[in-house]
């Protein structure tokens, strides 16, 4: 579906992307991780074509990203953080817009608004839904041309749980559907239960990749399993068959309140390999 | 073509929600129906507040309509979604511009309602002219400026010197002198004759420098800054 092959990009003399290298393969969802500043929105940018690239090729559908034909962009939604909606119009109006413009049937709307859960709000002004009805209204407008090819950045930046939870179900829902999801993020959670594969992006550069299970196994360097005594004592033993004794016991006396294995998650990965978070604390703060 | 008519569609379904628009687009034409039929000077020369307003109508509302909506269009990213929706940024210009000339027009022919039949045509005729070299000025300040509050400190100073001027040169020798270089100023003398007979061939050839240096610099606007 998409493929790249060492694309750079700088803006004056500051590389943003530095030989960047993609396969993404049809009807999967595809996590691109990094903390902000990373690169990941130029990178959208850089595939969907606005925005010219220095050396390395791209292809989507198929074709080399300038050869993209008006029919072929119809079949990609994008949807990016910094997106606007047309505040004073109503969501049946802002989407009536793009229906417009692409050529889908004015009957897809209500369809699209109720997919997103804003049937309810569809003839309120743009500018009174709150933030998270305002993303699902972004959502809805790039559902509504049911694309082959979905590119969603930071999709769920600073939603409640609640409307984070639908948006992911719209997503999978999506990839169903047999949409390929290109999707940026920067909460390691989100990519773990969407993505069939993540890359890791730091300062331009992919700096690990593949399955966020595989990855997390990867880089399990402590292989301990950490188990929570009923008593309140914590116990740290070996991931390995000398610890299998000790585990049989504590089990068959009942003691064990929890027990987990100490693989990482994407985000301590993240840090063993870069040294910086994917979220900073004032992100977290301010999200 | 299709492009055009989605642009001119959203603009007319917004514009009835945008109060600051709108009155740019009402208030010429209300205010001439009300002094016309309310204010009567001794001397006053025929259709006055009708030629006075029109000036300052063609002078103001094309242009900062059209700054103004592109630049809020720019400033909260909507125009960016236009674009990735394979809107070209011919296709809303024309658009924008397109809608601003119509509702313009539209103004254009409520004013024109003091004239007689046979001076309509030439009416609309100058008008028309004004709209479009105005729509070409606002869309040089709108894809020049990044935001709403830089297009009003641009387009504030320049449709004060092209609706302002022409007013102040009929009591101002030496302004009326500095005003024959606006494009404003020629086609007010051209309402004052309502006819081509007569007119010096200075009126024509300022018009058309008007018109070419406001579409030029839009071009370099447009280079320079694109429609991002």
């Amino acid at each position: 579906m998409i493929k790249a092959k060492g694309i750079c990009k700088s803006f004056a003399d500051k590389k943003v992307i530095t030989g960047v290298d993609l396969d993404i393969k049809p009807g999967m969802i595809f996590g691109l991780l990094g903390p902000s500043g990373a690169g990941k929105t130029s990178l959208i940018r850089i595939i969907t074509g606005q925005l010219v690239f220095e050396s390395g090729e791209i292809s989507v559908f198929g074709k080399p990203v300038s050869e993209l034909s008006g029919e072929d962009k119809r079949q990609i939604g994008i949807m990016m953080d910094d997106h606007g909606v047309y505040d004073r119009l109503s969501c049946i109006e802002n989407l009536k817009i793009f229906a417009d413009i692409y050529g889908v049937p004015r009957s897809r709307i209500k369809t699209a608004l109720a997919q997103v859960g804003l049937a309810d709000a569809s003839k309120k002004p743009a500018m009174k839904l709150s933030k998270g009805m305002r993303t699902r209204l972004q959502l809805a407008r790039v559902l509504m041309i049911s694309p082959r090819l979905l590119f969603l950045d930071e999709p769920t930046s600073g939603l409640d749980p609640m409307t984070m939870k639908y948006v992911h179900k719209l997503i999978l829902e999506q990839k169903a559907n047999g949409c390929t999801v290109f999707l940026t993020t920067h909460n390691m959670e989100e990519a773990s239960c969407l993505c069939d594969e993540v890359a890791l992006l730091n300062e331009g550069k992919i700096i690990d990749r593949g399955a966020p299970g595989e990855i997390c196994r990867k880089y399990n360097h402590q292989k301990k399993v950490n188990i929570h005594l009923k008593s309140g004592e914590d116990l740290e033993l070996e991931h390995g068959a000398s610890s299998s004794g000790k585990i049989a016991e504590l089990m068959a006396q009942g003691q064990i309140e929890t027990i987990h294995s100490s693989e990482p998650t994407l985000e301590t990965v993240f840090i063993e390999l870069t040294g910086r978070k994917l979220e900073s604390e004032e992100e977290i703060r301010y999200a | 073509m299709r492009n055009i008519w989605v642009i001119i569609k959203k603009q007319l379904a917004d514009t009835i929600k945008n109060k600051p628009v709108l009155i740019q687009f009402v208030m010429y034409p209300v205010l001439t129906l009300i002094m016309e039929n309310a204010v009567t000077i001794p001397d006053m020369p025929e259709l006055f507040f009708t030629k006075l307003f029109s000036v300052m109508y063609m002078g103001m509302a094309p242009l900062t309509s059209v700054a103004s909506i592109i630049s809020e269009e720019k400033e909260k990213n909507t125009l960016r979604v236009l674009m990735m929706a394979n809107v070209k940024p011919g296709e809303y210009l024309a658009g924008v511009g397109l809608y601003t000339w119509i509702l313009c027009m539209a103004g254009a022919g409520v004013m024109a309602t003091g004239f007689s039949a046979y001076q309509i045509p030439f009416y609309l005729a100058v008008m028309a002219i004004g709209f479009i070299i105005s729509i070409a000025i606002g869309a040089c300040i709108g894809v020049f400026a990044s935001n709403q509050m830089t297009a009003s400190s641009l387009f504030v100073p320049v449709m004060l010197v092209f609706s302002f001027v022409p007013m102040l040169a009929m009591f101002n020798d030496k302004i009326e002198k500095c005003a024959r270089i606006f494009y404003t100023q020629q086609l007010r003398e051209m309402l004052d004759l309502m006819t081509f007979d007569g007119l010096k061939i200075e009126t024509p050839v300022v018009i058309l420098i008007n018109a070419i240096l406001a579409i030029t610099l839009f071009f370099i606007a447009f280079k320079r800054k694109g429609l991002e």
